[in-house]
Parts: structure tokens; sequence; C-alpha cells
């Protein structure tokens, strides 16, 4: 026993030896983060107290943990980077950075991770960025608790909040982005988890993927951006549960899906937006137990667009359910409940014994010829939209849901 | 011609017609809004019901109004009064009563329902305003129409069909120009198409100022950057105005010449 804690005491003593407290502060000797790093050996500690650190180009290269005591406040005079981070194992947390150089030829970012492996940034909080958090060909790392708030006015001269970049396995999780070009922009980066982040006000989109596989996105809310979430030219996404809400205005939608294949779409929200899901060039997609509520168009499907799966979705109250344009149908639309359905379920069970036909002969014009939108909420359109119902001529004749429900699907 | 107008005006707000007329707005409005709860989706459907029903009221109301004074109107013919301050008063008498009604009936339950300290006060007035033209231009031509035709079953099919053309047909023809010029830039000739009609150019009006316009997409951003200027609503008043003079002025010029 005696010998065991004469062991334990030692090797706590070296270990402690190993991983030193360094501390900065503005009236400490150290009084820079450069001169802490330049100090420190593997695996130290740096303590950052509360304080105004103007510093930029911090190049962390070795494994250290920096850590803020109240939020100190690193200054990056608009001058370029902040912090470069070009060792595994690092930790950042806790940290104010303000004022990230911008630049037309280099994209300066908050805080940049090159190469790296085994990152955690947490409780960060950003402000007056251009690009925010950069992922460059970085692997298992996690961005967790950080806020984001820019003051993006042009695509061209701004940033996005977090972007990945040939970085796998990354966990991104609650973290709040708003005000910046893409809120989360995920570029070759695969077996990523972002998971209860919020993303509003975005020029462009809340999330946005590009040549991204096998990811996963759930509980996230993505509201008030530019146009929603683009997904494109990805396989095997999963999107769970997601808020897409008041993404509104001519050329906006909730989400966006181009060349997508073997996606699933389960549980998410769609609540007013101009278009709830724009999908084109999208194949083996499985959307269920969506609710699209008060979009101007629930669904838009373009062209190329096979083997789809809509089931047990609640589609209510949209000006358009879906809208289509080609004769060929080769998705399947089954168990959906539509406020709009006007059957009738004489055998009570909950389905109804007329089938629905969720494309109205005014959304197939309207995508035949954009400008006939100008007659939106004439009498005339209702009138042809009705004897369309009755017998269609011009929408796919086996676009149809064969078991709406009478009542709302719930899960 | 005041008097007549005057005295036109008191019949009918005595009748039973305008009574009727102006219960259904305020019917319709108590229960647009006590359903609803949401004054700007409330402006979208009484639009709707406005767009239709205005003009139809306007036409049938018209035509009935001037055969139900035919012999009236011929005792006014004898006394020495000028002809066209006989029947400007009686047109006008119909469209400010019918206006009155409208404006009152659907006013009253919006200001209850606290429109003053609403974002929505602009899009309702903006209602009542193309509505109001909407009754001055339909009862104007219904007027046109009964002064040409002796026959009163000709009449109402007439104002009828006017109706029925301006409010549904030219809406099927303006769409099946759109679709057979598609290969073609539309914009110019949408916006030309929805002026000349002053059901569709109310229409347009009112949509561009609400929410859904968002819907309207690459052609919306063009129609609203073109009635969102000063030069685009002046121009749209200017033919909301022009609808209504010419046929003011025919009604002038055929009674001047009818003979009686």
């Amino acid at each position: 026993m005696k010998h065991i804690l004469a062991f334990l005491l030692i090797f706590f003593t070296t270990s402690i030896g190993f991983a030193q407290l360094i501390e900065v502060c503005e009236t400490c000797p150290i009084s820079k983060i450069k001169q802490a790093i330049a100090q420190a050996s593997n695996n130290d500690t740096i303590v950052v107290a509360k304080g105004n650190y103007k510093e930029y180009d911090i190049i962390v290269d070795k494994p250290l943990t920096i850590l803020g005591k109240d939020y100190p406040v690193i200054d990056g005079e608009l001058k370029g980077e902040i912090i470069t981070i070009k060792s595994d194992n690092v930790t950042i947390d806790g940290l104010f950075l303000i004022n990230v150089g911008m630049s037309y030829t280099e994209d300066f970012a908050a805080i940049r991770v090159k190469k790296s492996k085994n990152f955690v940034i947490q409780n960060v909080v950003l402000e007056k960025l251009f690009f925010g958090i950069y992922l460059e060909k970085s692997s298992y790392g996690k961005v967790f608790h950080n806020k984001i708030i820019g003051d993006a006015v042009q695509e061209y001269s701004s940033g996005n909040g977090i972007q990945l970049w040939h970085s796998n396995h990354i966990g991104i999780e609650q973290n709040h982005v708003q005000n910046v070009r893409d809120g989360i922009y995920l570029e070759f980066s695969d077996d990523c988890t972002i998971k209860n982040n919020f993303s509003a006000e975005n020029l462009r989109y809340g999330l946005h993927f590009m040549f991204s596989n096998d990811d996963i996105y759930q509980d996230n809310t993505f509201e008030n951006n530019g146009a929603g979430v683009a997904v494109m030219f990805s396989k095997n996404i999963k999107m769970y549960n997601n808020i897409f809400k008041e993404n509104w205005g001519t050329a906006s939608y909730g989400l966006l899906l181009k060349e997508i294949n073997d996606a699933e779409i389960i549980g998410n929200t769609f609540e007013e937006n101009t278009i709830g899901i724009n999908t084109e060039g999208s194949n083996r997609v499985v959307y269920k137990n969506n609710d699209f509520i008060g979009n101007g168009w629930a669904i838009k499907v373009r062209g190329a667009c096979y083997a789809n799966q809509f089931i047990e979705n609640n589609f209510l109250y949209n000006s358009f359910d879906i809208a289509y344009n080609s004769k060929v149908n080769d998705n399947v639309f089954n168990n959906n409940y539509w406020s709009n359905y006007t059957g009738y379920d004489l055998d009570k069970d909950g389905i109804g014994d007329v089938p629905y036909r969720p494309v109205k002969l005014f959304s197939y014009i309207v995508n035949r010829t954009p400008e006939t939108i100008i007659l939106l909420r004439s009498l005339f359109i209702d009138i042809i939209d009705f004897s369309e119902k009755v017998s269609p001529v011009f929408t796919p004749d086996n676009l149809l849901d064969n078991n709406p429900l009478t009542r709302r699907n719930t899960w | 011609m005041l008097k007549i107008l005057k005295y036109s005006f008191y019949d009918l707000m005595r009748s039973r017609w305008s009574y009727v007329y102006f219960a259904f707005y305020l019917l319709l409005g108590i229960l647009l809004l006590f359903l609803n709860n949401d004054l700007s989706k409330a402006v979208i459907t009484l639009m709707n019901v406005i767009i239709v029903l205005v003009p139809l009221i306007g036409a049938i109301f018209g035509v009935m109004y001037y055969y139900n004074s035919k012999e009236f109107t011929e005792l006014l013919l004898a006394q020495p009064l000028k002809r066209s301050s006989i029947f400007l008063g009686q047109y006008l008498g119909v469209a400010l009563s019918l206006s009155v009604s409208l404006i009152i009936g659907l006013g009253i339950p919006f200001v209850f329902y606290g429109l003053f300290k609403s974002n929505a006060i602009w899009d309702f007035s903006l209602l009542l305003i193309t509505g109001t033209f909407l009754t001055l231009i339909f009862t104007a031509l219904a007027f046109n129409i009964a002064l040409s035709n002796e026959n009163k079953i000709k009449g109402f099919g007439y104002a009828i069909l006017l109706w029925l053309f301006l409010a549904i047909i030219y809406d099927g023809l303006f769409l099946m120009t759109l679709i057979m010029f598609e290969d073609y830039p539309l914009d110019k000739l949408s916006l030309v198409g929805t002026m000349l009609n002053p059901i569709d150019l109310s229409r347009t009006l009112i949509l561009l100022k609400l929410d859904i316009s968002a819907l309207l997409g690459y052609t919306g951003a063009i129609f609203k950057q073109f009635f969102g200027t000063n030069f685009g609503l002046i121009v749209s008043f200017t033919t909301l105005i022009v609808w209504v003079i010419l046929p003011v002025l025919r009604i002038v010029f055929k009674s001047k010449k009818k003979d009686f």
C-alpha cells in the first residue's frame, strides 16, 4: 500500500512537472501569448487572464492547451490571422477573438487549424471576423459551443463562420453562427457530425456541403438565412430533426439538394420558407416524417430525380405542395397528410379513399413559363386547377399519393 | 348635378340592397378577423373576395339601378336640366353608395380589431382604394351597357359577360399568350397585360405589397421594381383613373345623343 502511494505521489509530481501551467496577464512577466507559446514545452497549459491582448499571427506549433479566464480579448487589429494551429492535440478554450484581417487574396481566419489531429476548440467567441474557424486538412477534432457573430454585408468581401476543407471526423456541436457568409461550410469533408447548432441571418447559406460524404447533421436550427441549407454533390448525408425556418425571399429556400444520392431526410421541420426543399438531380433520397408548414412551395422537384420516397410527411397550408417540371415520375408518395386534401374516408381507417394529386396544374405551368406566376390568386387559375384535379391532363398521372392520411401524422 | 347625386345617394342609402351589401362586408370582416387572428392573412383572403365580388356587384347593381329608375330619369329629362348632370349624378350616387358600404363595412371590424396599431394599415388602405376604384370602374361600365341597351335582359347579360371577361376569360387569354410566346422575353408583355385589366392590376398591386410576393420570384422582382417606384405607382393609378374616365366620358357622350 505504502509503495503504491509513494509511486502515485512520484507519478503525479513528475507528470505535473511535465505539464506546466504558464500564466499570461497584462502585468505578468509574460504579457504576450506568443511569448508564452515560445517558452512552453509540450502539453503545457497556458492560462490567459482577463485583459486586452493586441496580437495576431499567433502560431501554436506544439501540443498545448490555451485557456482563457473570463474571456480575455485578443485583438487582431485587422492585420491578419489571429491563431494558427499547426500541431496535434491542441485545445483552445474560452477566448474572445476580435478584428480579423480582411483580404481578397488570402482567407484570414480567427482560428485556423492546419494539418492537425485531435484538436478541441470550445467556448470561443468571435466577432468582427473574416473567416471564423477554418479547419484545413485536419481530422478527429471538435468544435464545441462557440459563438460567431459576423457583420457581413457583401458575399465577395466576407468569409464563412466555420469552414472545413479536406477535414474528416470532425464534431461540430452547439455553436451559434450568425451574420457571416456561410454559417458552416464543408468541402471535401467526410464523416463529420453537426449537431445542435444555431445558424441564422447569414448572407448565403446556414450550412453548406460540397463534395462531402457520409456526414450527419441533426437538431440544428437554420433561420432567416439568405438561402437556408445547401447540400451539393454529396453522398450518404443524414439530415435528422433540423428546423428550417423563415428563409423567405425571391431566391430563398429551406434546403437545396443538388446531385445528392442516398440521403435520408427525417423528422425535419420546414416552416415559412419560399421553397421548403428544392431538389435537382437527387436519387434514392428518403423523405420521412417531415413537417412542411406554410411554405410557398413545400417541395420543388427539378429534373433528374429518381427513386425518391416521400413517406409519412405532413404538408400543412403550403401555397403549392409539390412542383414538378416533367411528365415522368419515378418517385413514390405514400401515407402523407395533405391539408389541401378534400377526399373522404368512408371506412374510417384514417386513409382517404381517393388518391391525392399533389401537383397543381398552375404549379406545372409556372415551372414551364415562370412569368405566368403573375396570375397567382386569379380566379381563372382556381378554375383550371379544379378541372385538372378532376381529370389530369398535364401533370404526370401516376404522381399521386394513393394513401393520403385524413389525420396529421404523429411520430 | 350635385342635387341629383344627393338624391340618388340618399335613395340608395335607404334601400335594402345597400344594407345587405354593407352587412355582407361587415360580417365577412368580422368572420375573417375573429376566425383567423392574423391581420395580414385576413387581407389576402379579403383581396380574393374583393377582386371577384366588387366588380360583379358594381356591374349588376349599376345596370339594375339604371333600369329601375328609368321612369324617374324620364321625368327628370322633362325638366330644364343638363342631361350629363342627370346621368353623372345617378352614376356617382350609385358608385359612391357602393364604395361607402364597402369602406365602412370592412373598416368597422378592422378598426375594432386594432388596425391603427398594426403594420397592415397600408395594405388595408390599398385594398380599400383598389376596391373603390373597381366599384367606380364597373359601375361606369354598367351604365354604359344600360344606356346602349333598351332590353333589360340583354343589359344584364352583357354586364355579366363583361365581368366574366375581365375577371376570368382575360386571365385565360393572358395565360395562353404567355405560354405561346414563352421563348421570348416576357417581362414587358406581362407588365402590359396586367396593366390593361383593372382587376389584374388591382390584384398585382395588392399582392406585391404582401409577404406572399416572394413567391413571385424573378418575375415578381421585375414587377416590384416597376410598381415599387413612384413612377410605377403613378402609372398604375393613372391607368385606373383612365379606366374610370373613359366610360364616364362615354356616359356623357351617349346620354347627350340618346333618344328617350
